[in-house]
């Protein structure tokens, strides 16, 4: 970093301004190395047109990919300590978090709103991995707990998109309380009857893991998504093993019974709705079955 | 043999001389005892004098010393009748998650505890207290035994954190743990559970999101260990030092964050020193914390384990 990065080339690009090329015309598929023209990526939500492969998302993204004509409304999420340990490593915790609202436009790494998915009212939350690698600290932990009550408020079911390196380290033993924390929030919705639906995308692991994302009544993972609770680093280093083939992806943890069903980012939507209509069906939906007759429990 | 760690040296000097001393005790032994004496004083002041002002990296090292009490330790000299249960019905027995039915001060309960065992044979056979999936669903399945049966749970904690290995993540590690923190929340009994050493990230916290949860005074509980967080962050495992600082993971630090409830004071030099005389304390503390828990009802006592794991870090401010 020198004066010259710093100061004199981000000057001259403003200068210039829209004449430069824009550098992201293009992108590259991480998987198969081609070359995408962005709109038609973006088109495509994100998977390779060559390879199927499925890049991350935002956060907003999902949002606009899951609702009906990308229609939602955004809650504004209670506020959480900003900074309980006053951690610092290399850096203050403070200025990562100014950073990570800087490059996100959020406040910390979960968004939730409310919308229809194909008709059916539901509340989403959503983690945003380019905040703080979607790590979970209180913030995270309050906005569960207000999607929790916001479905229940609402009696619409609950649908998580996961996305996260796991507990933010930052903020320590509070950040492991989230695991219970947002455990209760996924209690909150099953005791009112909803459904708590989670898709696991890439990449999920650690706390996150091992506390609400495995507790929903159906996982969906969305293909090739790593989800896991130990780093495949860590475990190497533990067993001195070479990791089998797909290890910790989506269809490995099929194969292991740990998620229902690995559906592709297109047919996210219709099948969410049409799990929701079985499970919870809208009162003018519902059939009405002649009740049996309950002689010890008076009838309503 | 005993074990002393590197800021124990001063410590360790001082006792092998008194060692030396004593076995020598030759004939004009009436000084010699009075040299003991000396040496004992100074060893004990110097131990204080450490002990007073130890580091979060020097409790992370107190709090995984191999001569301190373990959770099978607390079970055999706080728990009668103990009658261990094995397995998950699923696929295995884990040997790093022990526990059983037993008496607490003459009330049957059910104990639970990660076991990280006292030398090489049972470490092995405890896999060094990191438990696996099957762990995690005994763990629940006695919770769940526990609540069917009206017996309070007592949980000792004590694991680097759950086991890492391929065949923990292809049988679920991740969602047994989840799920035995569910059972924690959703049992109908009492749950009280002591951080007795080294309380590792989500392994841990599986046994004690509990209505009264103790930590030892030179236990460690964090979301992950130094060395991890070091590596993480500082890109540099050398620097747990300064990320057993940042992390503030020692019993006064949970204590002041009010995310435990109450810290047990260790004998002078460490549980290590005076094994029975911490499980005596420990004991204690289950015993004022479990009484006025017993008589209350399921729905109270949920309700009382979340509304306090829901207050947790409000009160530090937005």
């Amino acid at each position: 970093m020198s004066w010259l990065t710093e100061y004199v080339r981000p000057r001259i690009r403003t200068l210039l301004g829209q004449r430069e090329a824009p550098d992201n015309l293009w992108s590259q598929c991480p998987a198969c190395q081609q070359m995408i023209y962005t709109k038609e990526l973006e088109r495509a939500l994100k998977v390779c047109p060559h390879c199927g492969h499925h890049m991350r998302a935002g956060a907003l993204e999902r949002l606009g990919w899951t609702f009906d004509e990308g229609q939602y409304t955004r809650i504004e999420l209670p506020k959480a300590p900003a900074d309980p340990l006053g951690f610092r490593d290399q850096k203050r915790y403070t200025e990562r978090l100014k950073e990570a609202r800087a490059k996100t436009g959020l406040d910390d790494a979960l968004v939730v709103a409310h919308g229809t998915i194909q008709g059916v009212p539901a509340v989403v939350a959503v983690m945003e991995f380019n905040f703080m690698a979607g790590s979970m600290g209180a913030a995270v932990g309050e906005g569960l707990l207000a999607a929790a009550r916001l479905a229940v408020l609402q009696d619409a079911p609950l649908i998580v998109f996961t996305a996260s390196g796991g507990a933010r380290m930052q903020e320590g033993a509070i950040s492991l309380m989230q695991m219970p924390r947002s455990t209760i929030a996924s209690l909150m919705v099953k005791e009112a009857g909803l459904p708590f639906i989670v898709v696991l995308t890439d990449p999920t692991t650690g706390g996150v893991t091992a506390s609400f994302a495995m507790l929903g009544d159906i996982h969906i993972a969305e293909p090739g998504a790593l989800i896991g609770f130990a780093g495949a680093r860590v475990i190497e280093q533990t067993v001195r093993e070479t990791l089998p083939e797909g290890f910790q992806r989506a269809e490995y943890l099929h194969e292991h019974g740990i998620v229902d069903m690995v559906v592709r980012r297109t047919e996210l939507p219709a099948t969410l709705a049409r799990i929701l209509r079985l499970l919870h069906p809208a009162p003018e939906e519902a059939e009405t079955p002649e009740p049996l007759p309950e002689p010890a429990e008076p009838a309503e | 043999m005993r074990h002393f760690l590197d800021f124990e040296k001063p410590v360790a000097e001082l006792e092998e001389k008194i060692d030396e001393l004593r076995r020598m005790s030759a004939p004009d032994g009436m000084n010699i005892e009075e040299e003991v004496s000396r040496l004992t004083e100074k060893a004990d002041r110097q131990l204080r004098t450490t002990y007073a002002k130890l580091t979060p990296w020097q409790k992370t090292q107190v709090a995984r010393h191999p001569d301190r009490p373990k959770a099978l330790d607390y079970i055999g000299q706080l728990i009668a009748d103990y009658t261990p249960l094995d397995g998950d019905r699923a696929f295995a027995d884990d040997g790093a998650m022990v526990g059983g039915l037993g008496r607490f001060e003459g009330r049957p309960v059910m104990v639970i505890g990660t076991e990280k065992g006292s030398d090489t044979d049972t470490r092995v056979k405890h896999n060094f207290g990191s438990a696996k999936p099957e762990g995690y669903r005994k763990a629940r399945r006695l919770m769940e035994l526990a609540g069917r049966f009206k017996l309070p749970i007592l949980t000792f904690v004590d694991t680097s954190g759950a086991f890492p290995g391929i065949d923990a993540e292809a049988r679920g590690q991740a969602e047994a743990i989840a799920r035995s923190i569910e059972a924690c929340l959703e049992a109908p009994v009492p749950v009280i559970a002591t951080i007795i050493g080294e309380g590792g990230s989500g392994g841990a916290i599986a046994l004690a999101a509990a209505n009264r949860v103790l930590m030892l005074e030179h236990a460690v509980y964090s979301v992950i260990s130094p060395e991890g967080c070091a590596s993480i962050l500082w890109r540099d495992a050398v620097q747990a030092p300064a990320a057993a600082e940042a992390m503030k993971l020692t019993a006064a630090d949970l204590k002041g964050l009010s995310l435990v409830d109450a810290v047990v004071a260790e004998p002078l030099g460490g549980a290590h020193r005076a094994p029975a005389e911490t499980v005596a304390a420990v004991g204690a503390q289950i015993a004022a914390m479990l009484e006025p828990l017993v008589g209350l009802e399921p729905e109270a006592l949920r309700a009382q384990r979340r509304e306090k794991f829901l207050a947790m870090g409000r009160e530090l401010g937005a």
